[in-house]
This record gives C-alpha cells, structure tokens and sequence, in this order.
C-alpha cells in the first residue's frame, strides 16, 4: 500500500457514544471469537455478548441503535481498551466501521495497537468527552472531524484539543505507521546490538 | 542518584531512535502463543519476509488447549486448527516448540521462568498482557499485540515509547496467610486499574523482598491490571537461586559472568524514579474482588463499598458492578455462596500455589453443589504436583486435578462457567464475561482463599480453616 493512503491526519464521520469507564477487550471481543488463525470477520462480534442476550436477542446498546448506524467515531470515556492484549479488539472496531475512537484515556496496550491498525485514538479531557457524547446524543448527524495534525476534534461549532502520544500521532500524520517497515532498515544495527548481549553469548551454550 | 533497572535494561538494548520518535527496543527473549501469532506468521509470509532469529522464539500452546482429553485431533476443530497452525509455523521457522510430547508444554508464563528460559536483564515480549510475569526475575517484559508479534518476528526488536517508572514499595511483612495475590489485589484497590498508565511499576521494600520467586511472578503478573506497561522486582539472592541449574539457565563459568551481569543491572539502593508510592503490608488481608474489574477489591473482613463513599467517578462502575454480580453496596463479601472454584492461571497456576491450596483442602470435602478445578500451569508443575502426592490431594478432597493449560481464566477451551454462576477464581480477571458465560460472576483470591471457598461452600477467611486442625 502506498504511503499517500496510509496517512491519518484527519478523520471525519458521525459519532457512536459508549458511555463506560475501564471497557476491557474481553468485552470488545469475547475469547471465544478469538478462536481462529485469522482477523476475517471479527467486526459482526464486536460488543456480541454487550449488544446481544443468550438467546441472540438485541440488547439496548449504541452498536444496535439505529440512530448511530453509519457512525464511525467511537467516543468512550476513561481507560478504553484495558485487560487483554489481543489485538482482535481494534481489529474489530475496524472491521465493524470505525476509523477514529476519542474518550478520556486509553490502555496503553489497546493504543499501541490502534497505531498498528491505523486507527487513530485520541484523548479528550473527561469533560470533553462526556459533553462529545451528550452532543451526539442529541444530534445523530453531527459531523466530527479529528484533526491531529490541528490537534483538535471540531464537532459543529464546538472544538475540543486533542493529546496523544507524539510518536502516535507522528506515525498516523505521515503514514509511517507500519511498524514493520520502520523497523526493517535497521535490522542490522538490531543485529550487531545482538552480539555483544552478556546473556546470549551464554544461550548459545544451553541445550 | 542512579539510574534504575528499567532504564538499566532499556539503554543496553536501544538500538536507537525511529523517525516516528519511538525507540528500536531489541527483544532478548519472544514468546509466542497458539492465538495470538498465526495472524503474525500470516503477515510474514505475506510480505516475504522469514523470522529474523528464531534461535530467542519459543513457543507453546496454552489458551486452547482442553484440560481433560488432549488426544489429537482435538474434539474442538477449532482448537486443532489453532494447535496445527502453530506447529506448522514453528516448524517451518525452526522455531523450538513446547508441544504436548515434550513435557515441557504450559502457560507461556509459567514455563518460561521455570524452564530458565526467562532470565534477569533480558527484554522480553509476548502476544499476551499477562507478560508483565516475566518481570519479577528482574526483566523488563512487555505484552504486545499481534503486529508487534510479526515486527519481532521479522525483527527481533519493538517500536516503543520509554514509559515512565513508579516504585511501589510495601513496608513491612505481610501477615500469615496473607500473600502476594492479596497484595497485588490490595495495590491495585488503592491504585485503581487505570493509575499505571504511563508507567512501569517496580516493586520493592522489605515485603516484597521477603516474597519467592513465585509470589513475585503472581505480584507482577497483574501489573497490567493496575494499567502498568510492565512490572518487576529488581534481582536478589532469591532470583539467582531460583534460576541456577534450570535447562536454559547458564553453567559453569557462565554462570558467574551471568550473576555479575544480573547485580549489574539491578535498581541501587539511591535509584530515581518518577513517581513513588508506599504502603504498609500489615494493612493487607486476604482479598476478594467484589465488582467486575480487579481494582474492585476489599480484605475479607470487609464490606462492598458504599457509593456515596466512593469517589464520584467510580459510582458509575460500581453501581453497573453491583448490578451485574447482583450485590447491593455495604454486603460483607464473606458468606457469599459460590458455585464454581479454579485453581490455576498465569497468575497462581504454579506449584506453590497448588501446595497453598492443597494445605486447605487436605483432609477436607468439597462443599455439595460447588464443582472445584485445579488446572496446573504447566506440565512440569503436574508432574511436581503428583510427585508430592498433591494431586491426591485435591481429588480425595472432591477438585477434579487436570492437564496443563490456562483452562477457566479465559474459558476459550471447554472450561467455562454457566449462566450466572458465581466463581472463586485464582486467575487475574473478573471482567464480565471472561469466564466463558455472558452473565458469569468472577471472584478474584487467592489458591488457598478458593479452596477454603470451594471447602466451605461459600467465601471465607482461609486463615480460620489453618487454625482448626
């Protein structure tokens, strides 16, 4: 893929508020859909056992509200994205729709894994972050733009700053965010460092 | 002012600096799992590119893998699939595999330490959260999602940012019957599950010296739980005596260059930190959790928090808890009936553990109606269990004593709660659904605290069972 469509300076969508602080990614994407050797699909388990009951029944849940369909940004509150590392969960927000997640805190697990996906996640001040939600709550159609290279989410006439990392926001602004390929060029300094490891010189001994 | 372990161990395997800003962090040891690395060996593969030293990858299967009947094929496809794509991307790498015939197969975090693979000063890194483990040797340990398992695979190192570093020092001794579950719970009640963000936690003072290597691992593994990017205890006299003569640990005249390496990297007496946190040991009592994060604790002796005596943003959380464990606020914990006991995990799934919880269920019967597990954490550790006749133990008791693997923590095997069972639980998460059933109800404690519950048939003080013998 070339550069050009990698780069992530602005994002800009309806918004989908979830109302929770410390969502883990056990709840994002049960275990049991990690139960595969690919990330195929995983976007219509997202939230599963959150939206639906036992018996498959739809719950009250703003994946399910049609109000919110469409939406591609995910505003959530404190600490996003703890528990697991699994990185099926961003993997299935992506799948699932959403292109930019804004709230108060992220795990850091969670956030490096985002930058891995591409998928930016911004944070906003706790109040921010409420009154974001509020604000599509009761305007389904507002348009949000997150802009990182501004630093600034711009939702109607409202603007609320932005942070994250700036390494994250560095990697999404110029589309450098294969990490792979960042890490590639210097493999051989990676190797060099290698060879003068106290503890690998005397691994090469064991069994 | 010196410089600590985790900037000790940073700087030595910096590579150097990446045009995002984040460091090139060379990683000494990778770990790599059933789940969380066929999508990596997919992306290699995708992009040419082969594993650049599959001599530091090793690799086992513990997430899937069924705890009763572990012939092959496995009764869940699955499972088998999962189990074949490992073995044949292992293979195809020459990457070592800890498969079931080995004898060596396990949770990832148990076998690492115990087969000596995990050693002080090393980088350490793995497709799963609960890596922070590896820390309490003394090494800088990180859990990683899967395309950071394919950036190491193809080249042994991570792009990361340097966390900051808090010192959690716990002052005093822990009472008897009070151990590094209680304490890791009571740190994480009073730090909360979001408090670590930003950071590395190291844990130190005279309470936490006086723990074994085990307790150490179960007080490291649940770093991540407090939001904590790693956690460690600087290496002493009962690391390196925990290391010395296990398969991959050095010999001979290694072994002295190693232990002065390991004394170099440790934390000095006058290391700085970032931020500095002290607590009393005595203040710990055996814990349970109460809500559906592991911050949501209290000793036994306690009562389920009020909300209003909570601070105002917790009353949210606790009130969506309350509702799903169907607890009101101000209950004890003590006397709640459970229908479910584990014993087992990446967190207490080791031999210290079972002998704990072997002590409380000696003798004793598994109380009617409760079905009780022990699943050892490695195949090592069941072989240990039974030379000590522990195994007979647990099964004259009423505990069903399985095969390795990490079984009921995360139930993706057929281990799993029903409806809204309640369980006693040695593992590290209590988050709603984690035990396999949507509406399950997960109560975190200690070995000997799930088997005084499983005995009892409801919570209760593990220490009251001690005295009565």
């Amino acid at each position: 893929m070339a550069i050009d469509n990698r780069i992530r300076a602005l994002v800009s969508g309806r918004g989908l508020p979830l109302r929770e602080d410390d969502v883990d990614t056990d709840r994002i994407i049960p275990a049991r859909y990690l139960k595969g050797v690919s990330f195929e699909g995983l976007g219509e388990y997202a939230f599963r056992d959150a939206r639906f009951d036992e018996s498959g029944k739809p719950k009250a849940h703003p994946f399910n509200d049609p109000r919110f369909a469409g939406a591609s940004i995910l505003v959530v509150n404190r600490n996003f994205g703890c528990g697991s590392s699994r990185e099926h969960a961003p993997q299935a927000l992506v799948r699932a729709g959403i292109a930019a997640i804004a709230g108060e805190s992220f795990a850091e697990i969670f956030a490096g894994n985002c930058v891995s996906l591409g998928l930016p996640a911004v944070s906003l001040s706790a109040d921010g972050a409420r009154e974001l939600q509020d604000m599509v709550e009761a305007d389904p159609a507002l348009r949000i733009e997150v802009d990182l290279e501004a630093g600034e989410l711009r939702a109607g006439p409202r603007r609320f700053p932005l942070a994250m990392p700036e390494t994250h926001r560095k990697a999404l602004v110029t589309g450098l965010w294969d990490s792979t390929a960042e890490l590639l060029p210097t493999l051989a300094a990676a190797r060099s460092l290698a060879a003068g490891l106290p503890y690998l010189a005397w691994a090469r001994a064991a069994p | 002012m010196s410089a600590n372990l985790f900037d000790k161990i940073w700087d030595l395997h910096k590579v150097g600096r990446l045009p995002s800003g984040r460091d090139q962090l060379f990683i000494g040891l990778h770990l790599v799992h059933e789940v969380t690395s066929p999508q990596a060996f997919a992306m290699l593969a995708e992009r040419g590119l082969p594993v650049a030293f599959p001599e530091r990858t090793f690799a086992t299967s513990d997430h899937i893998i069924p705890t009763e009947d572990q012939s092959r094929p496995f009764m869940d496809p699955q499972a088998e699939a999962m189990m074949a794509a490992l073995e044949s991307n292992a293979a195809a790498s020459r990457i070592e595999l800890f498969g079931l015939a080995s004898g060596k197969q396990g949770i990832v975090h148990v076998i690492g330490p115990e087969l000596g693979l995990t050693q002080p000063g090393m980088t350490i890194a793995c497709g799963d959260s609960h890596t922070s483990t590896h820390g309490a040797l003394g090494a800088l340990a990180f859990g990683i999602g899967t395309s950071q398992v394919r950036d190491l695979l193809a080249t042994q190192t991570l792009a990361m940012d340097r966390p900051k570093v808090r010192r959690i020092s716990v002052r005093g001794a822990l009472g008897a019957g009070v151990g590094a579950k209680d304490m890791i719970l009571f740190i994480l009640s009073r730090l909360g599950v979001e408090g670590g963000i930003g950071y590395a936690y190291e844990y130190a003072g005279a309470a936490v010296r006086a723990l074994g290597m085990e307790a150490r691992m179960t007080l490291c593994n649940m770093s991540i739980e407090g939001g904590a990017r790693a956690g460690y205890v600087s290496p002493d006299e009962t690391t390196f005596e925990y290391v010395r003569g296990r398969p991959y640990a050095p010999a001979g005249a290694d072994w002295d260059r190693a232990i002065a390496f390991w004394r170099s990297i440790a934390s000095a007496e006058d290391a700085s930190f970032d931020d500095e946190v002290e607590l009393d040991a005595a203040e710990v009592e055996p814990m349970v959790t109460w809500g559906t994060n592991p911050g949501q604790g209290i000793g036994i002796s306690g009562r389920m928090p009020r909300l209003s005596e909570l601070p105002s943003a917790r009353r949210e959380g606790a009130r969506a808890a309350y509702a799903h464990m169907g607890f009101a606020e101000g209950e004890p914990i003590a006397g709640k009936r459970i229908s479910v006991a584990f014993i087992g995990s990446c967190t207490n799934g080791r031999i210290s553990d079972l002998r704990e919880a072997a002590a409380v269920a000696k003798g004793r019967k598994v109380a009617a109606g409760v079905r009780a597990l022990v699943v050892p954490g490695s195949m090592r550790v069941a072989a240990q269990a039974r030379e000590e006749g522990l195994d007979l133990v647990f099964r004259e008791a009423g505990f069903d004593f399985r095969l390795a693997g990490c079984s009921m923590c995360l139930a993706m095997n057929p281990d799993k709660l029903v409806g809204d069972q309640l369980c006693a639980s040695s593992s590290n998460r209590n988050f709603i659904g984690r035990q396999g059933s949507a509406r399950g109800r997960t109560l975190l404690m200690s070995p000997a605290m799930v088997a005084a519950a499983a005995v009892s048939g409801e919570v209760v003080d593990a220490r009251s069972l001690y005295g009565d013998r």
